[in-house]
C-alpha cells in the first residue's frame, strides 16, 4: 500500500503503477498523467498524429533554420516555375520563389488561425454552454438561441462580408471563423453540464457554500475540458479547410505572406503543366488536417475514463 | 426555551410533471432538538429524501417554513447558513468530483470559507473518520466505496456544521461496510455537539441510531414514535405495522410457517 517516493522518478514514469500513494497534489497528478501517456503509448496511430503536429509547431519556430535562410518571399524571375530538384526541393513557383521556405513559412500561417481559433472559440464556447446548462431558464433560453442564430451564419459567406468591410486579411478570416465556430462547442458543453449540474458532488458544493461563479470554473469546466478538447482537435482539420479555402479565394493572408490556400490558388493557372505549384502546398494541408484527425480520435479513446 | 434546531412547519415541495405539477411532499411539520438525532423512514417514493433536500436548500418549498434555530431558511443562503448544515449523500459514487483528490475535496469547503490551517483541519479530518493518511492524494476511482463514504463524511464535518444531513447514507455499501459507517455516526454524535437528520427505508438503521423516528407514506407524515416505542413494535399506524412486518422478512401468505421469517432455501 506504502510506496516510496523515489519510486515515483519521472525516469521510471511508464513503468509506474497508477494505484501507489501518491504523497502530494502534483504527485497524484503526475501519476494521472503517466496513466495518459501509457494509454498513449498503446495507440501508434495518435503518436503519427501527435508527431505530425508536433513538426507543424517545430516547423512554424524554427522556419528560418528549416530553409537555410532561403526567403519565402524572394523573387526570382529568371528562375519561375523550377520542378522539384537539389536547387529547390519543391521547385520554385511564378514568380520563382523557393516552394519548399514558402510551404515550411506557411505552417505559421496555419499555426496562427488554428491557435487563434482555439483560444477565441474554446473559452466562449465554454462559458456560454455551461452558464446555460447551469443556470437554466430563461438565461438558457436566450443564451441557447443566440447560439443557434451564429450556428446558422455560413463561415465563408460572413468572412466574405467581413472582408467586404473591414479588408481582407488573416485576423479578419481568424475572427470570421471564430464567429461561426463556437455554437457547436457551447452546444456541447450545455449537454456536458446538464448531466453534471443535478449530480451528489454538485449539490455537495452548493451545501458548502460556494458562488455560482466558482461552481462553474472550477466544478463543472473542468469536466468538460476533454470533450471541448478532443471536438476542437477533431474541428482543426475543418477549420484549417477553412482557412485554406479563404486563402484560396483570396481573404485571408495577404500576398507575399505564405499561406498554404494562397499557395494552392496560385498554382491554379499552371496545374496541367506544373503540377508541384499546387499540390505541395495542397499535400501540407491534407496531411496536417488528418493527423488533427488522428490524434483526436486518439485523444477521444485516451480520455475516455471507461477504457482501461 | 430555546427554539428548535430545525423546525418544519406545513411543508410542500412540488415538482412540475407532464400533466401539471406532482407533489412529493405535503403538509409536513415536524421539530429537531439540539443535539438530537431525528429518522425518517419510508418506502421509495414517500418524499423522505425530498423533505431533507428541501431543508438543506436543494428543491424550492411550494409552501410551509424551514426554520433552524428559529431562522426562517428559503432557497437561498448565507454562507454561515449554509455552513451550519451538511449533507451526506447516499451514493458514494456520486457524491465526490471525479477528478478531485481527497485532498482537494476536503480543501474547497475549507478555501470557499477562507478558513486558515487547512492542513491541520484536514489532517484531522480524515483521522476523526478513520481514514488512512495515506489515502489523502487519491482519486475517488481509487478508492472502496466504504473509504468514499467515509471522504464525504469528512468533508461534511469539516465546516463543523451544527445540523448534519444524512440521506441514506449507507444503503449503497455492503453489510460489513455498513456496519463500520454506522458504528462512526455512533462515534461522531457521541463526541461532537451535532443534531443529526438521518434518512432511510432500513428501519434497523433508523432504530439502531435515532432516538425518535418520523414515517411518511405518500409525501404525507403519518406518525412520529420513539426509537424504544419502534423497537418495541408499539406503532399507532397501520402503515407503520405494515413497515415493521416488512422489516421483519418476507412471508409467504397462506403458508404454513406463515409469521416466520422466510428460511433460505
Amino acid at each position: 500500500m506504502t510506496s516510496l517516493p523515489t519510486q515515483n522518478r519521472v525516469d521510471g514514469l511508464l513503468a509506474l503503477p497508477p494505484t501507489q500513494n501518491p504523497l502530494s497534489s502534483s504527485q497524484a497528478r503526475w501519476n494521472h498523467a503517466a496513466v495518459l501517456t501509457r494509454k498513449l503509448g498503446r495507440s501508434p496511430l495518435t503518436i503519427l498524429g501527435l508527431a505530425v503536429v508536433v513538426i507543424l509547431v517545430l516547423m512554424a519556430l524554427l522556419a528560418p533554420a528549416m530553409t537555410g535562410g532561403v526567403s519565402p518571399i524572394a523573387q526570382d524571375l529568371s528562375g519561375r516555375l523550377q520542378p522539384p530538384g537539389a536547387a529547390h526541393w519543391f521547385g520554385t513557383d511564378e514568380l520563382g520563389r523557393d516552394i519548399f521556405a514558402r510551404t515550411v513559412y506557411g505552417a505559421r500561417a496555419t499555426l496562427a488561425i488554428v491557435a487563434l481559433v482555439g483560444v477565441i472559440v474554446v473559452p466562449v464556447g465554454l462559458l456560454v454552454g455551461t452558464l446555460a446548462g447551469y443556470t437554466g431558464g430563461f438565461l438558457d433560453a436566450v443564451l441557447m438561441r443566440i447560439t443557434d442564430i451564429f450556428l446558422a451564419f455560413p463561415s465563408l459567406v460572413l468572412a466574405l462580408a467581413f472582408a467586404a468591410a473591414l479588408g481582407p486579411g488573416i485576423v479578419n478570416a481568424v475572427i470570421a471563423i471564430a464567429l461561426t465556430a463556437w455554437p457547436p462547442y457551447a452546444r456541447l458543453a450545455r449537454a456536458e453540464t446538464a448531466s453534471i449540474a443535478h449530480t451528489d458532488f454538485i449539490a455537495a458544493v452548493v451545501l458548502m457554500g460556494a458562488s455560482k461563479w466558482r461552481i462553474l470554473l472550477r466544478h463543472i469546466v473542468p469536466l468538460c475540458m476533454s470533450s471541448v478538447i478532443i471536438r476542437l482537435t477533431l474541428d482543426m482539420a475543418g477549420i484549417i479547410l477553412t482557412a485554406a479555402g479563404l486563402g484560396f479565394l483570396g481573404l485571408g493572408a495577404q500576398p507575399p505572406t505564405p499561406e498554404w490556400g494562397a499557395m494552392v490558388a496560385t498554382g491554379r493557372s499552371v496545374v496541367l503543366d506544373q503540377w508541384w505549384v499546387s499540390t505541395i502546398p495542397g499535400l501540407a494541408i491534407f496531411v496536417v488536417s488528418l493527423a488533427f484527425n488522428i490524434l483526436g480520435d486518439g485523444l477521444r479513446d485516451i480520455f475516455d475514463p471507461k477504457s482501461a | 426555551m430555546n427554539p428548535p434546531m430545525i423546525a418544519v412547519q406545513n411543508l410542500s415541495v412540488s415538482f412540475k410533471g407532464p400533466h401539471g405539477p406532482v407533489s412529493a411532499v405535503r403538509d409536513l411539520s415536524f421539530a429537531v432538538e439540539p443535539g438530537e438525532t431525528f429518522g425518517i423512514v419510508g418506502e421509495s417514493g414517500s418524499g423522505k429524501s425530498t423533505v431533507l433536500r428541501a431543508i438543506a436548500g436543494l428543491v424550492a418549498a411550494s409552501g410551509g417554513h424551514i426554520r433552524m434555530a428559529g431562522e426562517a431558511l428559503g432557497l437561498r443562503r448565507t454562507k454561515a447558513q449554509r455552513s451550519a448544515m451538511q449533507m451526506v449523500f447516499q451514493d458514494p459514487y456520486a457524491s465526490l468530483h471525479p477528478r478531485h483528490t481527497v485532498d482537494r475535496a476536503l480543501q474547497e469547503p475549507l478555501a470557499i470559507h477562507a478558513i486558515a490551517e487547512p492542513e491541520r483541519l484536514i489532517t484531522t479530518a480524515m483521522a476523526d473518520v478513520d481514514l488512512d493518511p495515506a489515502l489523502r492524494f487519491r482519486y475517488p476511482h481509487q478508492l472502496s466505496g466504504g473509504q468514499r463514504q467515509r471522504v464525504a463524511i469528512a468533508r461534511a464535518l469539516i465546516l463543523s456544521p451544527k445540523l448534519l444531513l444524512l440521506d441514506e447514507p449507507t444503503s449503497a455499501l455492503d453489510v460489513s461496510v455498513q456496519a463500520e459507517v454506522l458504528n462512526l455516526f455512533q462515534t461522531i454524535r457521541s463526541t461532537r455537539a451535532l443534531t443529526s437528520l438521518l434518512v432511510s427505508h432500513d428501519l434497523a438503521v433508523v432504530a439502531h441510531l435515532c432516538e425518535r423516528v418520523a414515517v411518511m407514506q405518500r409525501g404525507t407524515l403519518v406518525e412520529v414514535l420513539t426509537a424504544e416505542a419502534l423497537r418495541r413494535g408499539e406503532a399507532r399506524h397501520p402503515y407503520t405495522h405494515t413497515l415493521l412486518a416488512a422489516s421483519r422478512g418476507y412471508r409467504r401468505v397462506g403458508s404454513p410457517h406463515e409469521g416466520m421469517p422466510l428460511a433460505p432455501s
